[in-house]
Formats: C-alpha cells, sequence, structure tokens
C-alpha cells in the first residue's frame, strides 16, 4: 500500500485516502448499505404490532424505540467493520504502513458512520412520524442521533476490532459492546423526552458532545491496540 | 503455602465472623426498616467490592500491556469472574432487601441499573477470555477492554447525582463522617475489611492456579507436581 517514494503522505492525505477508499468499497456494495436501514424500519414496525398501536402510547415510547432500533441497526453493521479487510490481507497492511494505525481506524469509523449512523439519523423522522413523536421532539431526535450515533460507531469499533477474526465474533461484539452504548442511549432519548415535553435539551446535547469528544480522542487509540492484538492471533 | 495467603485467610475468616455476628445479632434492629436493613451486612460489602475488583481489574490491565507483565495479566483474568460473581451478589441480596422496603424486588433505578451494567462488563471480558485461545493474546484483549470499561465505573459513582431516584445515597465513606449509628457503622466497616481479605484471598488462589495452568510445561512444575 505504502511505497518508499510517497512514505512523506501528511496526515491529513491518509486520512482522506482511507475515508475516500472505504467509502467507495461500500458504494461498489450498495446492497450491504440498505439491510441496516431496512432492520431500523422493521424494528420500530415491530414494535407498534408487538405492544400496543395505541396513538398516545406510542407517542410516549417513541424516542426510546427508536433509539434503540439505531442502536441495534448500528451494532449490525458493525462486525463487517474490519472483516473483509481482515479477510484480504489489507488490514494487515495498514498496521504494518508507517502512518499511525489509530488514525487509518479512525477514517474507517467516519466512513462507517457516513455509511450507517448518517442514513439511520435521516431515516429517523419518518420512523417518529409512524410512531406520534410529538412535533417538538422531532428536530431534538435528528440532533441527539446526529450526535449519538458517531459515539455508537466508535464504541462498537471498539468491540469490532478486538472480535476480528475470531468464530463467534458477531454474538461477542453485542456482549461487549452493548454495556457500553448505555450512556449513549439514556442521554440519546433524555433529549427526545425532554423536548417533547418542552423542556430545554442543551445540558443533554452537551453532555452526548462531551462523551462523543471523549470517543473521538480515546476509541481509535483502544480499537488499534485491539487490532494489534487481534490480528496477531 | 504462599506468604501472604494464610495472614489474609486468618483475618478474612476473623473479620467476616465477627462481622456477622455482630450485625446480624447484636447491633439494634432500624427503627424503620426492623430486622431487615441487616442484609446491608452482605450486600454493601459485596456491592463495594464489586467495584473495587473492576479498578483492580483495570489497573492489571494497564499494568500488563504498559509493562508487560505476565503476573498482571493472571491477575486481570482472575479477577473477571469474582467479579461477576460479587456484582451478582450485590444485585441480589439488593432485590431481596428491596421487597420489604421499597416493596418491589427490581426498580429501574440508577444504580441497580448501573451494577447491572457492570456485571454485563464482567461477562464481557470473561467471554472475551474464553473465546481467544492464545492466552497471550486473551489476556492483552481483556485489558483493553478492562480498561475501555472503567469509564463506567465513575458512571457508577456519580449516577445517583446524576438521576437521583429511588436509591438511598451512599451509607459509608471513609473520607466523611457516617450518617449511619455507629453501633450499626461498625459492623458493617468489619464485614467490609472482611469482603476485601476474603477476597485476596481467593484472587491469590485462582491466580496461582492460573499460573501453573500456564506454566504446565516448566520444570519447575512438573517438580512441584510430583514432589506432592
Amino acid at each position: 500500500m505504502i511505497s518508499p517514494d510517497n512514505s512523506d503522505l501528511s496526515l491529513r492525505r491518509v486520512f482522506w485516502i482511507t475515508l475516500r477508499r472505504d467509502l467507495m468499497l461500500a458504494y461498489r456494495r450498495r446492497n450491504d448499505l440498505i439491510s441496516p436501514l431496512m432492520f431500523f424500519l422493521m424494528v420500530a414496525t415491530l414494535f407498534p404490532l408487538g405492544v400496543s398501536p395505541d396513538p398516545e402510547f406510542l407517542s410516549e415510547v417513541a424516542a426510546g424505540v427508536v433509539w434503540v432500533a439505531a442502536l441495534l441497526a448500528t451494532l449490525l453493521s458493525m462486525d463487517s467493520l474490519f472483516q473483509s479487510d481482515f479477510d484480504d490481507g489489507s488490514l494487515e497492511q495498514m498496521l504494518l504502513s508507517p502512518q499511525p494505525l489509530a488514525l487509518l481506524v479512525f477514517a474507517k469509523i467516519c466512513a462507517h458512520w457516513m455509511i450507517s449512523g448518517l442514513p439511520l439519523t435521516l431515516m429517523a423522522p419518518l420512523l417518529g412520524v409512524m410512531l406520534f413523536l410529538p412535533e417538538q421532539g422531532m428536530s431534538a431526535l435528528v440532533i441527539s442521533l446526529l450526535l449519538g450515533t458517531p459515539t455508537l460507531s466508535l464504541i462498537g469499533a471498539i468491540g469490532a476490532g478486538l472480535t476480528v477474526g475470531l468464530r463467534k465474533g458477531g454474538v461477542l461484539i453485542s456482549l461487549l459492546v452493548l454495556p457500553l452504548y448505555i450512556p449513549v442511549l439514556i442521554f440519546g432519548t433524555g433529549t427526545v423526552q425532554a423536548a417533547s415535553i418542552g423542556l430545554p435539551v442543551e445540558g443533554y446535547l452537551a453532555i452526548m458532545g462531551a462523551i462523543l469528544a471523549l470517543g473521538v480522542v480515546l476509541a481509535p487509540l483502544a480499537v488499534a491496540a485491539g487490532l494489534r492484538i487481534s490480528v496477531s492471533n | 503455602m504462599g506468604k501472604l495467603l494464610p495472614g489474609f485467610a486468618v483475618v478474612a475468616l476473623l473479620m467476616l465472623i465477627t462481622g456477622l455476628v455482630w450485625g446480624l445479632a447484636i447491633a439494634p434492629a432500624d427503627y424503620q426498616q426492623g430486622n431487615s436493613f441487616r442484609i446491608i451486612y452482605i450486600h454493601v460489602p459485596a456491592a463495594i467490592l464489586a467495584q473495587s475488583c473492576y479498578l483492580l481489574m483495570a489497573v492489571a490491565g494497564l499494568v500488563s500491556l504498559v509493562w508487560k507483565m505476565k503476573v498482571a495479566d493472571m491477575v486481570g483474568k482472575s479477577c473477571a469472574p469474582i467479579g461477576a460473581t460479587l456484582a451478582l451478589l450485590a444485585l441480589a441480596t439488593g432485590a431481596i432487601w428491596g421487597k420489604p422496603t421499597w416493596g418491589t424486588w427490581w426498580v429501574w433505578d440508577a444504580r441497580l441499573t448501573a451494577m447491572l451494567i457492570l456485571l454485563f462488563l464482567y461477562i464481557g471480558v470473561y467471554t472475551l477470555h474464553s473465546t481467544i485461545d492464545n492466552e497471550l493474546n486473551a489476556g492483552k484483549a481483556g485489558a483493553v477492554l478492562s480498561l475501555v470499561g472503567v469509564v463506567n465505573i465513575p458512571i457508577i459513582k456519580y449516577s445517583v447525582e446524576w438521576w437521583n431516584t429511588l436509591h438511598q445515597g451512599s451509607t459509608f465513606s471513609v473520607t466523611e463522617a457516617p450518617k449511619m449509628a455507629p453501633e450499626m457503622w461498625m459492623p458493617l466497616l468489619v464485614m467490609v475489611i472482611g469482603f476485601y481479605c476474603f477476597f485476596a484471598v481467593i484472587l491469590m488462589l485462582r491466580t496461582r492456579t492460573e499460573i501453573l495452568e500456564r506454566e504446565k510445561r516448566t520444570g519447575w512444575v512438573k517438580e512441584l507436581v510430583e514432589a506432592n
């Protein structure tokens, strides 16, 4: 991947190249992009069928249902994050490259968010309408997902990095990552619920932003450490 | 026999017996909760230990990642099942205590939930250890995961203030004067110290087994086995 003559690539350039590569790979396999979105939609459909179609009840739980569905959909797409790179050996090349692994990982996570978290966020208002989410909660839902789904991708990548190459990776990843998702879920639904009853949401959003900032700084390092361990298995 | 093991074992035994008899039989009954409050002498030490154990696991993980110490690795691995048991014990005694006092086995209160998350984190680390076949890599992966999960410890600590719900505030603190009556608080202190010593004993036994297991192909283990 890196030959001696272009080993002085600037970090920013490396970031963009990795990001573009992952986005292009995702674009070539468009069908894979649809499945998490369909999953997201279906979970939200199952809920009224399983519990109650009563609009009053649904509008109360809408925030939680959309958030849980988004969380599970992100988790579903998580175990493919490093898998194909691991299978075809490009992950090992990344580990061997002179560029910092955490940066490459961060670019990959950004790409993953753009193809999973961002579409989920854009689709969320549709689910909100289906679940009778109050009008004033709608913008809070989108903003909280916009701040929360990158965190989900970052945390999920830690699990993906630790389990890549393991036989039972998929199930294990949810076991490792779901407990770590809980704070994001609590503050995410808290934002929407507060907005739905007309309370200020700045505090919630500030905490979610803080968690995201912490994740951006620390998660790539943990993922890089996890990948080095997994690849040496 | 190790050097520290008998000491800790004797102290743990004495402390636990003293604390239990004192707490369950001698300490006065609570004026509101009657005798049901006495489960505190198991519940609080288990809950404190469950959190301390995670911290120890994370510190051991850090040591094993930074200084590549094999023993730290083994301590980290031994912590996971002990911590999971303690968290489960804290949850179970909490549920039993909650029924007569709050009228319910379980509430979705921040602290209870945080303890449940702690249990999940322990199970995650334990499962990761047992899924990865290569012992060295399993140790490192577990260390990374426990360091990531250590973010959860402050959330447990501060969740009472953050979400402020049904659970009472902490009754036990080393730095502040106790809010409980001294005749109730003293046996609790004895129990907590007893639990710590007991934990040390179990941890040493597990780590020792782990060392023997990993070094089973070396000469000194074979000599040891043949000698006994």
